[in-house]
């Protein structure tokens, strides 16, 4: 999977989840400023990723997913082979 | 009052299906086609709540809060307490639930599925509580008064009416919002009609038949029915418009049989409602019955209306002909369809009732829709583990 196809389908789900127009994602934006995460419902992102990539995201790593971009980053590094 | 209902989601809708006869039941090929013996349901509209709540919020909600919302939104609206009101008041809610089973199988589904409890989501935890119904509608309203849910099986609607009446009438609360709801998926039932005790019938119409000489087992419903509850000064002071008094609430426990009920147990329920208050047996000019269609069920709430009332053959019907069994809404909802007939002048004929058996002739019930006057009514509740609620009503 191209990091291409993971930008566009990450925004898409993320777009039908959290019910956020797509236009309002930018890369270097906040994911939970945009996407109105708070500290419950960011479980669902992390369920998202876990479901749809079969990552998981430890909680000591969640620090270092802040935008968009950074969610990006950590699927395309963590993608299973 | 509001309703979300197999009869209509408006109290006009709801009026005209009970003035009519309309069935709300319908055969269900996903129920077949998984395994069920009976594969009858109520056919209960989806709710859509996104014009009204956020996602976050809707992310809490199970189905049945959903039809709670959208009731509730409607009583508010018809009690004509508005958010400022609210925000300034303590209005309380006490709401029957007795079970969330969708919710919470798909939930550990997810956690068993990908083994991580973070994949159950994060509406999960709220949507799997019995109490999710007053949970989610309290943060949704604002409500700050008592925030209770009463679960007490196929009664739980109607004993939330009656709390909500006692805490108003020792000054606890002035306002509370009551009711009841039930998840009308067939996860809800599928232990239920495990159990056999769902009619077996070609005709989805015709298979919910309270009373019944033909009746083989119960159709279930849901939805949910909402009722606000106010003390006569607070409603005058606002000039709400009041529709009617909830004058007397009896309960009993049969502490008998888990599922089979007796006659003495929902008999002392209605003297116990009649003891508490100053209307005559002869006031009471209509009785919704509890009657669900089992044969047990249906025969021993006649024999305890045929002993309570003795001489008087007071006017029974049971409206889950039309609904099916409404169970953890049905005290709430029953009490809405009544209301509805007291306020328009006529008894909705018990759907299907053709015939007595040896045991429901005791009781006078009244086959077809009929215009008729009358200002008191009683409403039976009873649940498994023999719990009984009656309710008094007068028109005001």
């Amino acid at each position: 999977m191209s990091r291409n196809e993971i930008i566009e389908q990450v925004n898409s789900l993320l777009s039908e989840e959290f019910e956020i127009e797509q236009s309002e994602f930018a890369p270097e934006a906040s994911l939970k400023e945009t996407l109105q995460l708070d500290s419950i419902n960011l479980v669902d992102l992390i369920a998202l990723v876990q479901m749809t990539y079969q990552i998981t995201i430890p909680v000591e790593d969640l620090h270092k997913i802040q935008t968009f971009n950074d969610l990006y980053n950590y699927i395309e590094e963590h993608l299973p082979a | 009052m509001g309703i979300w209902s197999c009869l209509g989601v408006t109290l006009d809708e709801v009026r005209q299906s009970l003035y009519d006869g309309r069935s709300g039941i319908v055969f269900s090929q996903e129920r077949k086609d998984c395994g069920f013996r009976s594969a009858l349901c109520a056919q209960v509209p989806q709710a859509d709540l996104k014009p009204f709540v956020n996602r976050n919020f809707r992310q809490f909600m199970p189905e049945e809060a959903q039809y709670a919302y959208m009731a509730t939104r409607d009583a508010l609206a018809q009690a004509r307490l508005d958010q400022d009101y609210i925000d300034q008041h303590e209005v309380g809610i006490i709401y029957g639930n007795d079970s969330v089973a969708e919710a919470t199988m798909r939930s550990l589904d997810k956690f068993r599925q990908f083994g991580s409890t973070a994949a159950c989501g994060s509406g999960a935890i709220f949507q799997s509580m019995n109490s999710t119904v007053t949970m989610n509608l309290a943060c949704l309203f604002h409500l700050k008064g008592i925030n209770l849910t009463a679960s007490g099986a196929c009664a739980s609607g109607s004993h939330s009416i009656g709390l909500a009446s006692l805490l108003i009438r020792t000054g606890l609360q002035d306002c509370v919002v009551c009711g009841g709801a039930q998840e009308a998926n067939m996860y809800g039932v599928a232990s239920f009609d495990g159990i056999q005790s769902f009619a077996l019938r070609d005709d989805a119409t015709r298979a919910s038949r309270p009373f019944d000489r033909d009746r083989n087992g119960l159709v279930p419903g849901g939805g949910a029915a909402t009722l606000v509850l106010e003390s006569y000064e607070s409603a005058v002071r606002r000039g709400a418009p009041i529709l009617a008094e909830v004058v007397s609430w009896g309960f009993s426990g049969n502490g008998d049989h888990i599922s089979t009920p007796n006659v003495a147990g929902p008999a002392r329920s209605l003297e116990l409602c009649l003891e508490h208050c100053d209307v005559q047996l002869k006031d009471i000019g209509y009785v919704n019955a509890h009657a669900t269609s089992t044969r047990i069920g249906d025969a021993r709430e006649a024999q305890a209306i045929a002993q309570v009332f003795g001489d008087y053959r007071v006017p029974v019907t049971s409206t889950k002909g039309q609904t099916g069994h409404e169970m953890w809404m049905a005290g709430a909802s029953e009490i809405i369809y009544s209301v509805l007939m007291m306020k328009n002048d006529f008894i909705a004929g018990s759907l299907n009732f053709e015939n007595p058996d040896e045991e429901t002739a005791c009781v006078n019930v009244v086959p077809e829709t009929r215009e008729a006057h009358f200002d008191t009514f009683l409403s039976n509740s009873f649940g498994f583990g023999g719990t009984n609620s009656t309710l008094i009503i007068r028109n005001l």
